[in-house]
């Protein structure tokens, strides 16, 4: 029989705070701690500045007005939120059918078939092409060969260059929602006599609505904040859209065209314009993360 | 006995033909719909490809050594933009990498709780949200301000030194870099986020078990299992930064003028086009081009490396 004395104390396996390595431990814990609050701070910082600045130029006039001409005050972004919105609906026209549509034969059609890895591979590739490639992309095909009735920069050309941004997206999204959805439904579909395409649009498309709309929403919010491609097919207008085969004003543009200008103005005005445009972005975004919340359930 | 059951009970429905017709039908169109993005990266490549070839033939190789940009005469050479591309984009990993990476460790690695965690992962994931024009806005009204102080340091120091001998006059390298790296920040820490989150339980358990600290079992256990992935990540943000255009165009100084320094004004190949595209004619255009298919091949190095890095490195474990 052995008699263990509690007294002994195994200080072994007590934690000692003052070795090496536990110090060493909390040294490497501060600095990931701090690198996180560095890492978080620009968000506050842009957000507060754009609130700031931006926040107290909000009025009714901002969204009804036409912005000034360089060295008046006064106007607003009536015409710039109106064309993001137009040019950004006419990418998700193109984007969505097109993206749903080829994830719908990645997963469903080819799964890893040659011609569904190369498309895959592509795919990859097209969401790593500088966004202003793609600008200069459509400027090339559309812009400069004036394809649209002889226009030469048009809403139309802006949103398609924004489409090319977001087809990557939707395209994954699609094609990893649909790989998600049971393949018990799909089968017991085709089980009762269910045609393929019956089972696609009805049975597992839905399925996979949750997943498919958060990532089409977050390629909208991108698509929305773009610049790049937009410069030099969509243009900018001081005036009031004139339809899709025209050039029209987005407020991204006008951010960098108003930001460079030595006017005060203008650069409130830039000022106003990335706080709605943040606002946007940011709702979109939160909507995402509110779908999302739907899918793990 | 009971009755035979009468054998046309079940009859054999046959598939009408407008069914097949639309199954059939549906198949192509969706293979005709993915087949766009290869249309579409063809016909980007082809695009960028068709309109440089003036400015190839013009300047050949020595394109990429020469840097002068001068309308002019119509001499062109895209060593600034390239230089300028490549040193902006390196830097900022070098500063984001351990930022997004120690990020990444402190909210996967169950050092404060959840909570806190999940916060810190959406703002850095709302960080990747805002528009890069906005960035650009802020850099040259609220960060260059508040920065220029401390480069005029820099340059009274370390004026010496080729990088930093000229005096900061507002935008330039330095600035363009900070805010590369606010802007592939979140790539990197959401990418590394996810790899260390797929890192098995069990490897975390047995460092843990042989008694190794949490900090020992991250640097010889869990980052080791990560690192593929990790790097993979960080690869597809050389490419994002590489490819960055307006924040960078906004506050970087567009100077065609060629210059070690990193305080004063550069100039990357993404800013060029942004800036002299819409407003450049003959082979100003076509030089442009040709900048643009260096970018171009540039990022399709850089991600194609990112997948192979990913499918070669990745332990077995």
């Amino acid at each position: 029989m052995t008699t263990l004395t509690p007294a002994i104390k195994h200080s072994s396996l007590c934690l000692n705070p003052s070795l090496r390595r536990n110090r060493l431990d909390r040294l490497f814990t501060t600095i990931a701690g701090g690198f996180s609050l560095i890492a978080v701070l620009p968000l506050f910082l842009v957000l507060i500045y754009v609130i700031l600045q931006g926040g107290r130029l909000i009025s009714i006039n901002l969204f009804t007005q036409l912005p000034p001409a360089p060295g008046l005050d006064g106007g607003g972004i009536g015409n710039a939120l109106i064309g993001t919105f137009v040019v950004t609906l006419v990418a998700s026209l193109i984007a969505i059918p097109v993206g749903v549509g080829g994830g719908i034969f990645l997963a469903e059609y080819s799964k890893s078939g040659p011609f569904a890895q190369f498309i895959r591979l592509g795919n990859d590739i097209l969401a790593g092409v500088p966004s202003i490639i793609c600008g200069v992309f459509v400027y090339g095909a559309i812009v400069a060969t004036r394809v649209f009735f002889g226009q030469s920069y048009t809403a139309a050309a802006g949103g398609m260059a924004l489409a090319i941004l977001m087809l990557p997206t939707v395209i994954k999204t699609t094609d990893e929602g649909l790989r998600l959805v049971p393949k018990a439904l799909s089968m017991g579909a085709i089980g009762v006599g269910a045609s393929k395409f019956v089972t696609i649009t009805r049975i597992t498309l839905p399925s996979a609505f949750t997943p498919i709309a958060t990532g089409v929403v977050l390629g909208i919010a991108r698509a929305a904040g773009e610049t790049a491609p937009l410069i030099f097919t969509a243009l900018f207008s001081p005036f009031w859209p004139e339809g899709v085969f025209n050039p029209i004003a987005t407020m991204s543009v006008l951010i960098y065209n108003f930001a460079i200008m030595p006017f005060d103005a203008q650069n409130e005005l830039a000022w106003a314009a990335s706080f709605v445009l943040v606002v946007l972005i940011l709702g979109a975004n939160l909507l995402a993360r509110w779908l999302r919340r739907f899918a793990s359930m | 006995m009971r009755p035979e059951p009468p054998v046309d009970r079940f009859k054999l429905r046959r598939r009408p033909p407008s069914e097949r017709w639309i199954d059939s039908g549906f198949r192509s169109l969706t293979i005709l719909l993915a087949s766009t993005v290869a249309i579409v990266l063809v016909g980007i490549f082809l695009v960028v490809f068709q309109g440089a070839q003036d400015a190839i033939k013009a300047f050949g190789l020595t394109f990429l050594t020469t840097s002068s940009w001068n309308p002019v005469t119509g001499e062109y050479g895209a060593f600034t933009a390239i230089y300028g591309t490549l040193v902006s984009s390196l830097l900022a990993l070098l500063i984001a990498v351990p930022l997004g990476v120690g990020t990444a460790i402190f909210i996967t690695e169950n050092l404060i709780p959840t909570r806190w965690r999940d916060i810190i992962g959406v703002m850095v994931e709302l960080l990747a949200a805002i528009p890069s024009v906005v960035l650009g806005l802020w850099a040259i009204f609220v960060m260059e301000p508040i920065l220029r102080p401390f480069l005029n340091f820099l340059h009274a120091s370390l004026g010496w030194f080729p990088l930093f001998s000229t005096t900061p006059k507002g935008p330039g390298m330095a600035p363009a870099i900070l805010i590369l790296v606010v802007m592939i920040l979140p790539i990197i820490t959401a990418i590394s986020r996810d790899a260390l989150n797929q890192v098995p339980t069990a490897l975390r358990q047995g460092a843990y078990g042989v008694g190794s600290t949490r900090w020992i079992a991250i640097f010889n256990v869990i980052l080791p299992a990560a690192i593929s992935a990790i790097i993979g990540g960080v690869m597809l943000a050389l490419g994002r930064a590489m490819g960055e255009t307006m924040a960078v165009t906004m506050i970087i100084g567009n100077s065609t003028n060629f210059s070690w320094s990193l305080l004063a004004p550069g100039n990357t190949i993404s800013a060029m086009l942004a800036n002299q595209f819409g407003e450049s004619s003959g082979i100003q255009v076509s030089a442009l081009l040709y900048a643009a298919l260096i970018l171009m091949l540039l990022t399709f190095t850089v991600n194609i490396l990112a997948q192979w890095i990913v499918k070669k490195l990745s332990l077995r474990y």
